[in-house]
């Protein structure tokens, strides 16, 4: 009788892949809405005086490429609009290649950007929180070399930029350790410099107590609702705001499910109470 | 001294990067930035660590013939064209032993390190991650049920939040009057994420925070050992 | 023939996804074969990149280059080599101390990061007057922050029972828990949706081009 009841999970996978890619498909496009936290990280570039040199760290792999790629696009393109120069490191040796593919994404549209003056790529150092505190003392020590192997003394954008002191803000992208969390411990606290982020929906609850009066962390893009939210922001729409629809679907086919195994449930113990005054 | 010396170490080294917060001159200061360096790269040598105890594990595994061998040399197999198409040609702009490979990159489109990160690596990894939606669905349709007060203040946080963050959470409660806008399903979302979301997770932070101190100073004093192993 | 490979990789692509989709089937040779590959190119990208942006930047130009001003840097190779000892399980014993020296590193720096950031910071972010500005809604808010961690953290102390009023007060502060557990299953659900929109993306985008960029 249990038996019967229990459906098997592959139709709830089939409905799932259903309900993500119909939506993908045939688009709704209803609007999103701004959050504080995502208008923060925008008022925080928006506030940032042109030409000053930030930070923006690709703690990730691709396996969070959908959450966190759009938000790096779009944080790119914000920069890249504002006249901010932008040095990329990674905690996470993928992390290299999701910047060096957000910089081919973009060269179209900011052909005059140019490498070692507007933007630069650091690439990947292990080491994670210690290796982040020490780039407080000095920057050059920790990356001699950019990630193609030339000393970075040689670019133009590197020239002033030692510690975190000549940066403007540090931004982590960040899906896990090292990530947001160090970033805020040694950047924020340690050497008071703003600091700010984006991360994957699972990590932002432990991440969201940063985000107080104190500013440890100064606003929060949490997962794909606030990608694109950002993308709306900043005025070009990608993939995070195409997978909005999804998203939506997606979300009420899983509310749906709850739903069903509670009716199931009360169903059940109701049953199960009969029973037991006969 | 294969136990002494160690201790020693620990003790010395986290003394003096605790002194040197404090006391950030020379020669605290400089000597705890020069192990910090020292860190980088004895941490580069663990990641190398690792990949070659990887190695060691699988050609163990084929040599013994020990269960699902076969796999092993596909791992393996993978493991050095990924290594020798790096170290040979370089990725991205870095050249490789071998230069830039300009005759393969000009045949493939990219470097031949980059093409197997691009169109095999980053697929395989982003796939089997995007397999938990699958998972968590069923999950929720097993697992997620109010029982008791506790459990249904789980799910009805879980569903609230999983609403406020569709467009269609916003487009549900549209109609509600300025006067209710916290009701507006977005804004109660942010509310719990906000207030009790966070209160709940910085006690597990205040908590877990204390237990990384208390470890750490166990550590640094000798009295957790368990790192350095047997004997 | 540029071309030709470009269209390869994007077919190379969707095989390894639907090899990975496979195994919501059933558990099959192909998923198995995927997952090896993903471990092997995982493990041989580690390994490259290690190379490239450790062992030569910071260690071997360093030496090879100015040795004068950076002979200091033999040590943690010395150290670095000495870690790789505990592939023989003879000479295992001698990782200990590079492993020593990482531990004693680690400690420190997060004995003092975390009482700054997790414990200090997030007390005084606690100690706020919830009753100052703000709407109705945003002092409840506040009212909730300053009690939710106050009454989370004393269910986290488990050096006295839980019970009487200390009981009761760590009660609340179980309620608060579980609504961030709820929360966090709702973020959760998302991001994993999320993966799985970006995978469809390439197979309905890239691959089948049934849908724009």
């Amino acid at each position: 009788m249990a038996k019967r009841k229990q459906i098997d999970r592959r139709w709830i996978f089939l409905l799932i892949f259903l309900g993500v890619a119909l939506p993908l498909i045939i688009k709704v496009g209803l609007p999103v809405e701004i959050t504080k936290n995502v208008q923060m990280v925008y008022e925080l570039v928006e506030n940032t005086p042109k030409g000053s040199t930030v930070l923006i760290s690709f703690d990730y792999d691709p396996a969070s490429m959908p959450e966190l790629h759009p938000m790096g696009l779009s944080l790119l393109r914000h920069c890249f609009q504002r006249d901010i120069k932008v040095v990329f490191t990674a905690m996470w040796p993928m992390g290299v290649q999701m910047a060096e593919d957000i910089v081919t994404t973009l060269k179209p549209d900011f052909p005059k950007k140019k490498y070692g003056v507007d933007y630069i790529n650091l690439g990947f150092k292990a080491g994670g929180m210690v290796t982040i505190q020490s780039i407080g003392k000095d920057l050059k020590k920790i990356f001699p070399e950019d990630m193609y192997g030339s000393p970075i003394t040689e670019f133009p954008i590197m020239q002033d930029v030692n510690n975190y002191n000549n940066i403007a803000f540090v931004f982590s992208l960040s899906a896990g350790a090292p990530g947001i969390k160090e970033w805020v411990q040694i950047v924020s606290d340690k050497y008071n410099r703003p600091t700010s982020g984006g991360c994957t929906g699972v990590s932002a609850p432990a991440i969201l107590p940063y985000v107080n009066e104190q500013k440890q962390l100064t606003g929060l893009l949490a997962g794909l609702k606030a990608a694109a939210e950002y993308e709306n922001l900043v005025g070009k729409i990608g993939s995070a705001t195409s997978g909005m629809d999804a998203q939506s679907i997606a979300h009420l086919i899983i509310i749906s499910f709850i739903t069903i195994g509670n009716i199931n449930y009360w169903r059940k113990k109701n049953k199960q109470k009969k029973d037991r005054k006969k | 001294m294969k136990r002494k010396i160690p201790l020693i170490i620990t003790f010395t080294v986290g003394v003096l990067l605790i002194i040197a917060e404090f006391i950030p001159h020379k020669p605290f200061g400089t000597l705890s930035g020069e192990l910090e360096e020292w860190f980088l790269v004895i941490s580069g040598f663990a990641i190398i660590l690792g990949q070659l105890s990887l190695l060691k594990v699988n050609t163990f595994k084929i040599k013994y013939k020990q269960k699902d061998w076969q796999y092993s040399i596909i791992t393996l197999a993978s493991f050095f064209f990924m290594v020798g198409f790096g170290l040979l040609w370089g990725t991205g702009k870095s050249s490789g032993i071998f230069g830039h490979g300009e005759v393969i990159s000009a045949v493939i489109g990219i470097k031949p390190f980059d093409y197997l990160f691009q169109n095999v690596y980053q697929h395989l990894q982003a796939t089997m991650f995007s397999l938990l939606a699958f998972f968590i669905a069923s999950a929720a349709y097993r697992a997620f049920i109010g029982r008791n007060l506790e459990s249904n203040l789980l799910l009805i946080a879980a569903v609230l939040v999983m609403l406020g963050n569709t467009t269609v959470g916003g487009l549900l409660t549209s109609w509600l009057p300025e006067s209710l806008n916290f009701l507006h399903l977005p804004k109660v979302s942010e509310f719990i994420m906000t207030y009790p979301t966070t209160a709940g997770q910085r006690a597990i932070m205040i908590g877990a925070g204390l237990g990384i101190i208390g470890s750490s100073l166990r550590i640094i004093l000798g009295i957790e050992r368990s790192y350095l192993g047997g004997e | 023939m540029i071309q030709f490979f470009e269209a390869f990789g994007i077919w190379l692509g969707a095989f390894f996804t639907f090899a990975i989709f496979s195994f919501l089937y059933k558990d099959n040779p192909v998923y198995k074969i995927a997952e090896q590959v993903f471990v092997g190119l995982s493990a041989g990208y580690w390994f490259v990149y290690t190379i490239f942006s450790i062992i030569i930047p910071n260690l071997y130009n360093p030496i090879t280059q100015n040795f004068s001003e950076n002979w200091i840097k033999i040590i943690p190779a010395i150290l670095g080599v000495m870690m790789l000892m505990r592939l023989i399980p003879k000479t295992s014993w001698i990782s200990r101390f590079p492993i020593s020296l990482v531990i004693g590193t680690t400690s420190g720096v997060l004995f003092l990061r975390y009482l700054k950031s997790d414990v200090i910071n997030q007390m005084t972010a606690t100690m706020i007057n919830p009753f100052i500005g703000g709407s109705w809604v945003e002092i409840i808010g506040k009212l909730m922050l300053v009690i939710g961690t106050l009454t989370g953290v004393v269910y986290f102390y488990f050096s006295k029972k839980h019970e009487g009023a200390f009981g009761s007060t760590a009660r609340i502060g179980i309620y608060f828990l579980m609504i961030s557990f709820g929360a966090a299953f709702g973020y959760t659900a998302m991001a994993r949706i999320s993966l799985l929109i970006g995978r469809l993306q390439f197979l309905l985008g890239d691959w089948l081009k049934i849908i724009g960029p």
